[in-house]
């Protein structure tokens, strides 16, 4: 069954369309006008401003390693994360620590620590599963690099990133 | 004397193609982009140099350094044929054109020959034949669909063009340009009449036909120049690009600023034919003095200017015409108006002979 419409009917100043004309105009000349006084802000211009004070605290930017207080890489190479990650950006070589270390009963440590932030999506699940809150994601969203290399992010560059966090976990104190 | 002549022909040729005309043509490429930007609350082009003005140096160099491609299938003479006569016309055209009153004694027109507006009109509408070899040459159907209706949206607005100048030369009773602009520097303006001898009733009463002629051959002049309402041929919604879909590089590019430079001819054309060519109240011409011819010089394209601002603005606001109604509005309204309009002037021309 066909649905009819019904046309609005027009009466002959507004079959002339000319006012209807003018008035479009006008609406179009003041969008011109307030831009060009610099009235409107609409385009944030981007390496000249930044968002970096409107971000959430919400916000998920590029993963990063942190410390704790003591100065500990608070990570604890259990490879969770790396097995979480749905990319499989995340790669974990974990090294023992030695008995006679001052957190020799935290038992493992990660030697290598690569995150590839080519494939790296951002998800922040990593954050999630990390029993030990060892991984957040940051604010950092502009990553680049010229080769493929320089956009892993090794240990270095993770705990860089992250600096020291003043946490809630502390079970790897000595005292406990 | 001969010499002397071609001398300054020579000059002027290339003085106002290559000083004036092609820096227009690609800075109001660059202007259009920066209103479309205002009238959109966005910024437009703005890094290539200071607020962006060396951006269409910029694209000039692209679009030389791009793959020229040419398609199998199209019909390679007509194919690279196109482009050039998309170009040529509108450039021609501006010969004719009184840019200036003299400089040096010299009058700022290229060629004041005697047929002047059948001239511009003769050379204007070959720009569509341009447009018609693109699409059909293309061998693709969305160019041909956008020559088709070229040529269709030409044949229904070159007529109302052509009546809608008509009651102009009935009052001015020559078809030479730069008589126009005398008639109008003694007279008055044709779309103002205030200026000048104010006080006369006739040249009230004869703005009327004449503010009915500037419309028609504005909105035919925009049809003529392809551009929106208008821009059926090119419509990038419905036919993916129009004419030039299967252009690239440098090709496209002799599409793309031949419009702009119809664009510049049309207001051109506008400007000698309503709003007073080069003139301007209370200046007096080149014969004062070189500062004066430079200032005349000036005007006329401040004038051309406004009306190219004009051309950008209305395209940002109306949205395109149905085809229907395109023909519609061609054949049964601005082509019955410019024709009562003729003889609305030349009943007041009869009855208050000047």
């Amino acid at each position: 069954m066909a649905l009819y419409v019904p046309r609005p009917i027009l009466n002959w100043r507004e079959r002339m369309y000319l006012p209807a004309i003018v008035s479009g105009l006008l609406i179009t000349l003041t969008h011109f006008k307030n831009m060009l006084l610099g009235r409107t802000k609409v385009t944030m211009e981007y390496p000249e401003e930044k968002p970096d004070s409107m971000l959430p605290d919400y916000y998920r930017g590029a993963p990063a390693l942190v410390r704790d207080a003591d100065g500990r890489v608070r990570c604890v190479a259990c490879q969770l994360c790396e097995f979480i990650c749905p990319p499989r950006a995340i790669k974990i070589a974990p090294g023992e620590i030695p008995r006679t270390d001052r957190f020799g009963k935290v038992e493992k440590y990660p030697e290598e620590f690569d995150i590839d932030m080519i494939r790296c999506i951002f998800c922040g699940m990593c954050e999630e599963v990390c029993p030990e809150q060892a991984i957040f994601l940051r604010k950092d969203y502009a990553i680049t690099g010229f080769t493929r290399e320089e956009m892993v992010h090794d240990k270095d560059k993770l705990l860089e990133i992250g600096g020291v966090m003043h946490g809630v976990v502390l079970k790897w104190n000595e005292k406990k | 004397m001969e010499y002397s002549l071609i001398f300054t022909s020579l000059l002027k040729i290339f003085g106002i193609i290559f000083l004036v005309i092609l820096p227009m043509v690609s800075y109001s490429v660059y202007a259009e982009r920066r209103v479309s930007a205002f009238i959109q609350d966005r910024v437009g082009p703005n890094r290539v140099g200071p607020a962006g003005l060396f951006q269409p140096i910029a694209d000039v160099l692209k679009l030389l350094l791009k793959e020229d491609f040419t398609p199998s299938g199209v019909n390679k003479f007509y194919y690279w044929l196109a482009p050039c006569l998309a170009m040529m016309p509108a450039i021609i055209t501006i010969a004719v054109v009184p840019f200036g009153s003299t400089l040096f004694g010299v009058p700022m027109v290229i060629a004041d020959i005697n047929v002047g507006i059948l001239y511009v009109f003769a050379i204007a509408s070959l720009g569509v034949y341009g447009i018609v070899l693109a699409g059909w040459a293309s061998n693709s159907k969305y160019p041909f669909l956008g020559g088709v209706r070229s040529s269709s949206q030409m044949i229904s607005y070159e007529l109302s063009l052509g009546l809608a100048v008509i009651p102009i030369f009935l009052l001015v009773g020559q078809l030479r340009l730069t008589a126009v602009v005398q008639y109008q520097i003694e007279h008055g303006w044709f779309i103002a009449p205030f200026i000048g001898d104010w006080t006369n009733p006739a040249k009230w009463l004869l703005a009327i036909p004449m503010l009915v002629s500037f419309l028609v051959f504005m909105i035919a002049i925009f049809a003529e120049t392809n551009r929106l309402p208008f821009d059926l041929p090119e419509a990038e919604q419905e036919l993916a690009g129009g004419y030039h879909t299967e252009y690239s590089s440098m090709k496209f590019a002799l599409f793309f600023l031949g419009e702009y430079a119809a664009m510049i001819t049309g207001a051109a054309v506008i400007v000698t034919l309503f709003l007073g060519g080069w003139h301007f109240p209370g200046i007096p011409d080149g014969s004062r003095g070189w500062i004066f011819g430079l200032i005349n010089i000036a005007v006329f394209f401040a004038k051309v200017t406004a009306l190219l601002f004009f051309f950008i603005w209305v395209r940002w606001t109306l949205p395109r015409f149905r085809y229907d109604q395109l023909m519609r509005l061609g054949w049964l309204f601005f082509f019955e108006i410019a024709l009562v309009n003729i003889f609305l002037a030349a009943i007041i021309i009869a009855y208050f002979p000047t």
